[in-house]
This record gives C-alpha cells, structure tokens and sequence, in this order.
C-alpha cells in the first residue's frame, strides 16, 4: 500500500476536525454565520419559573423561535423575556404568550396562541397579553387549601 | 526537629523554583511563537504527530464513551419516563465536559509522553545544547511547533470526539433501546446553546497548551530533577511525572474553567 | 619560548562555580589566543567540560568573567549571545547528533535555521564539509546506522559548516580505536589548516593530542595549573604538571635520558 503524504493526513485531520466543528456550533450551538433569520419581540410575565434562554417558543406545537434573554424589569418587577422569532411568522397583536411545561418535570416553554387582529406586532415591539407559569405547587397547595 | 523544617524549606523552595523555571519557560516559548520566521513545515509534521495519528484513538474512545452515555442515560432517565432528555443528555456532558477531558487525556498518553521523552532524551545527549550553541533557540526550534500543533489539535480532536460520541449515543439511545429519533436529535438541538461549545472550545484551546507546556517543559529541565534526571531511568521517571502532572492539571483546571464559564 | 603576540579570543577570569556545596572551579584564569589550537587536560572530573560550559554560554560563573571576542557572556543580552555563537562550531563528547534526522539534515540544520541560503545552496555546502570528512553517499543514512568514528565525523562536519572562528572539541576522540582517532586528529589538522579557526580540545588523549597543539593547559583542583606551549608543559616543574605527565605518560617521557635528550634537541 502507497504510504500517504503527511501533508494530506494532516489536511484530512484538519478538514475532520473544523466539518465536526461547524456541525457543533452550526447545528447544535445555533451559531449564525450568515446573518440573522429572526426577529425580537418583549413579554412580560408576572412569573416565568424555570424558563431559561434557549428555551422554545412554540405555536400549535411548532417550534418558531427561542427564548434569547431572560432579565427582570428592576421598575416593577416583572419578567421581561426576549424572543427571537423565525423570520416569516408574523405574530398578531393580539396574541397570548404564556408560559408552559412540558410534561410534568420538563423543560419550560414559552407558548403562543395566535390572535385574530388584522394588525401584526413588529420587530422589537411587546406581547402585551401573557399568561404567567403555572405552580404546580401553588396550585397543590390551593386546592388542598380550599377544600377545608 | 531542624532538619525537619529545613526539609520542608528545601521542598519548598525546589518547587518554586521549578515552577519559575516552567513560567519563563512558557513565556519565552509564546514571545517565540509570534516572532519571525515562521515555518510551516515543522508545524504540520507536529500536528500530523499529535493531531492525525490520535485520530483512531480519538474515534474510538468517542464512541464507546457516548455509548456508556446513552446506557447510563437510559437506564437512569426512564426511571422519570423522560427518555427524551436522552439526546440533550448525552451532547451536554460530551460537549462541556467529557469531550475536552477525555480527548486530552488520549492526547497525554498518545503525544504527551511521547514528547516529553523525545525532548529528554534530546537533553540527555546535549542536542539541545547543541542546538544552542549552534545559536538556534530551542524554544523557537523545537517547542514553538509543538505549542502551535498543540493548541490546533486538542480542540479539532475534542470536536471529533464530541461528534463522534453523540453519534454513538444515538447508536445505542436509538438503535438499541428504540428512543424516539426525532426526540432525540430534536432534544439535542433546542438543548445545546453556544454556550455550551464555546465552553468547549475554550477548555481544549487551554488543555492543548497545558498539554503541551508539561510535557516540553519536563522534558527540558531534565536535568534539574532532584531524583536525578540522568539516562533512560531518568527519562522514563520524567515521562511518567510528565503524563500523572499533566493528566492532573487537566482534571484541576478542568474545574477552574467550568467554575469560571459557567 | 617569545610572547605571543596574537589577540586573546577568549579570556576567562577569576572564574568560579559551585555545584551545590561542591566547588568545581576556583578562580580559573586561562587565554585563547586567535588561530591557536589549545588543548585542555585533565582527569575526568577536574572540571574540564564545565570549563568549556562556561566558554559555550551554556554556564554562568558564579564569579569572574568569561570574555569572548572582548564581551563578557554573563553581561550581554540573549541576541548578543547568539551573534558570539554565529562563530562557534562544537564537537561535543557523545557527537549530540539529531537522531531523528539524517546525516544531511543534521549538516544542513545550522545552515537552514541560521542563514537565508537557498536548498540548492545548503546542498552544495552540505556536499562539499561531508565529502572534506570522506563522508561521501552517507547523507541519506541515520546518525544511529553510522560507526562511532563516522559520527564524530559527521559532527566536525556540522561543526564546521558555518567557517566558525572558534571550534570547541569536547574529548573528539574518545570511544575510538587507534585509527579512527588518528583520521579525526588528521581531519582536524587538514580542516584548520584550511578553515584557519581557532581550536579548544578538551582531551584525555595525552600525549598525541600535543602533537596539534600550540598550548596545553592542565585542568585540576578546579584550577588552571599551567598554560604552556607542549614541549614545555612535559618538561614543567609544577607539580601538578610533573604528576600528570608522570602517569598519563608512563616512564619514558619523564626518565631522566629522555629530558636530557629533550634539553638537547631545544
């Protein structure tokens, strides 16, 4: 067998190397290189319990976005949640974000019901109605609570 | 009772010592690395050495391990009956924290004891004096390759590894045990943030140089080792201390870093 | 026998090293003049090859000065010191050939690393020191396949591709038989003649190694005991000088008829 130069090895290293690098950041990591393909857009939520960035944002089960930045609105105390929505999905302003789990231990997700409103939301622009998460706890202890 | 103390002095000193020697040793390696000129061919041959020829190693150890993953994964998270977490569960702990350890610990055993006793064995029979009194640096000679090698083929083998680790988990998540494939890969990609590979990227860019800067450095202080750096016992004595220091500052600085990015 | 007149190339004063608690060299003083070939004796362990550390940079005295070319080692920058080792060629003791490269590489590195001349002209300089050296088709081999006498060959070659002014010999000869070390002693002899460097032997080979040298200087108790030209330094009254001679000699140098028949030839 013809021996291979050292030259091509470490070309073939290299190549292997940066195609298993861009699957990672590309793929998994959600690195865009080529310009962003979403769009922001504010909620603000009395609780989000648990959500964390990167979560999902969903539409009838669908993902159409991410949750890019969690951060409290130090005025009065809400939460305020970024959302990086695909380009192409335009959402209505009268829609509802609320906070969701998935299953009864899963990750939290931030789902949206469509509106009826002729107008959309813009870019940058606010989700003004938004449902909080649900405490399983809290909702345990009420029901214990009121059954008294 | 005195000799006791000075002992302890003597020790402590003899480490710091060393400890500066490996300080300077690094900064002259990095100020030579930027300085002119620079030669590809030497560098290319280091990777070939330490990058490409641990690439079946790297493969294979990459494989088992997101296969253990995926087993260990399985059996613990059907006990919540939330075997969909399997896919994120597995490229989670490849990528932030298996990947970059266990590649440079293949790279230590593979290229890091090999280094160490080729520069020993160099020091051993004056080449390296040689090269200096040829008025060639040694540092810019023979390290600088070798950090530069370092630094390039830690991280593009831990990426490798990490690939090749989650594919093997999905072998035994999904081919074995039937987890839903789309759960799987879909868990994976809405689980994984940049975060978590430039957490990565991070730990095998330091690991590599680490790698690299204890085995080189070993090896060239040679003879200022106390148990006395002389002949093949004393090169094989260095290697050994080379690979058990430098698979145990991964380990520490493994820690650091996770504790610093997180 | 008249002063010499010639320019000191290295000079080492009131040089002193300690090894741990050990004192290896004491206030050593000895001068290299310019195209002179000086060899160093001594016993194994008088710190000979210390001495020729301390003249290659590779040590620092712990006191006194080591001047080459008029520039004290300790004192100048790292730059510095690499421009006085552009004019250094060594041999070392065990050849410290790259074993990992071949012959010609190993002549070729200095060249390489060290000056901007082109492949075609590394191969002819290469060519031309390994074919001064009979070393002839070997090129291709490694230093490991090569005899010990062609090693040290190979070395001097290496040595010497750079037209050094200074070429340090660390014990050329030892592990040689008889023949080999007299075809290096000839190489030596044919190369300076050509080259016309100045030479530093550290040598055990007493007394052929007088016959190449203009002077011999005797290395022990950490001091330099004499420095003389090689007639003188076998008929020396030191007694340092006279123990040496007396047992790396034998008897026939040192019996009376022979120093007679020496004063008498003088």
């Amino acid at each position: 067998m013809k021996r291979f130069k050292v030259e091509t090895v470490v070309g073939l290293f290299l190549v292997a190397g940066f195609i298993c690098f861009a699957y990672l950041s590309v793929k998994l990591g959600d690195l865009n290189f080529f310009g962003d393909k979403t769009y922001q857009v504010v909620a603000s939520f009395n609780s989000i319990s648990g959500l964390k960035e990167g979560a999902s944002v969903e539409i009838a089960g669908v993902q159409i976005g991410k949750v890019a930045k969690v951060f409290l609105d130090t005025k009065n105390y809400e939460a305020k949640v970024e959302l990086a929505i695909n380009k192409g999905v335009e959402l209505q302003e009268d829609s509802i974000a609320s906070v969701r789990t998935a299953g009864i231990i899963g990750d939290k997700y931030i789902k949206i019901s469509p509106g009826g409103s002729p107008m959309n939301i813009e870019p940058g622009g606010e989700i003004a109605e938004t449902e909080s998460a649900i405490n399983l706890e809290e909702l345990v202890s009420k029901y214990i609570f009121e059954n008294k | 009772m005195l000799g006791f103390f000075e002992k302890i002095g003597d020790n402590f000193l003899y480490y710091l010592e060393q400890a500066g020697r490996m300080g300077v040793f690094l900064f002259n390696c990095l100020i030579n690395a930027f300085k002119p000129p620079y030669k590809i061919g030497p560098i290319v041959r280091q990777i070939h050495f330490i990058g490409a020829r641990s690439i079946f190693v790297i493969v294979f150890t990459g494989a088992f391990t997101g296969m253990v993953l995926a087993l260990q994964g399985y059996y613990t998270l059907t006990k919540f009956g939330s075997e969909g977490f399997l896919g994120s569960a597995v490229a989670l702990s490849l990528i932030r924290e298996l990947g970059p350890v266990l590649a440079s610990l293949m790279v230590i055993g593979r290229a890091g004891s090999a280094i160490c006793a080729e520069i020993g064995i160099m020091r051993n029979s004056e080449q390296i004096d040689a090269l200096e009194c040829m008025a060639i640096d040694p540092h810019k000679y023979l390290m600088v390759p070798k950090f530069i090698a370092g630094v390039i083929s830690v991280p593009l083998l831990t990426f490798v590894f990490d690939v090749v680790g989650i594919f093997g988990g999905y072998l035994v998540g999904v081919g074995l045990f039937g987890v839903n494939e789309g759960a799987f890969f879909n868990g994976m990609y809405s689980s994984v943030t940049w975060q978590d590979v430039h957490m990565g990227v991070v730990k095998s860019l330091i690991f590599g140089l680490l790698i690299i800067w204890i085995s080189t450095s070993k090896g060239y202080f040679l003879h200022y080792e106390r148990s006395g750096g002389f002949g093949a016992e004393g090169v094989s004595r260095n290697t050994t201390n080379a690979v058990v220091l430098s698979s145990v500052t991964i380990l520490v600085w493994d820690y650091l870093l996770t504790a610093i990015l997180l | 026998m008249e002063k010499d007149i010639r320019p000191a190339v290295i000079q080492l004063i009131d040089v002193e090293k300690s090894f741990k608690s050990q004192q290896v060299l004491k206030k050593v003083n000895l001068s290299i003049l310019e195209g002179t070939t000086m060899v160093i004796v001594g016993a194994s362990g008088q710190g000979k090859s210390v001495l020729l550390k301390h003249m290659l940079g590779l040590l620092k005295p712990d006191k006194g000065e080591v001047r080459v070319f008029g520039k004290d080692l300790a004192k100048i920058s790292k730059k510095e010191l690499k421009e006085v080792r552009q004019n250094y060629g060594v041999l070392f003791q065990n050849v410290a050939l790259f074993d990992s490269m071949t012959v010609f590489d190993n002549v070729a590195l200095p060249l390489r690393e060290r000056t901007k001349a082109s492949e075609k002209e590394i191969k002819a300089n290469v060519d031309e020191k390994l074919s001064m050296m009979d070393l002839q088709g070997a090129g291709e081999k490694f230093p490991a396949q090569l005899s010990g006498g062609m090693q040290k060959r190979v070395g001097l070659a290496r040595a010497l591709v750079l037209n050094p002014k200074v070429v340090f010999f660390d014990e050329p000869t030892t592990g040689l038989d008889v023949s080999r070390s007299n075809e290096i002693y000839r190489l030596f002899y044919r190369t300076q003649q050509q080259l016309k460097y100045t030479a530093v032997i550290v040598s055990h080979d007493v007394p052929k190694i007088f016959k190449l040298a203009d002077y011999v200087a005797l290395v022990a108790k950490g001091q330099v005991q004499g420095c003389m030209s090689p007639e003188d330094f076998q008929l020396s009254d030191l007694s340092e000088i006279k123990t040496f001679v007396k047992e790396t000699m034998g008897p026939i140098y040192s019996s009376e008829e022979e120093e007679m028949g020496f004063y008498e030839t003088l």
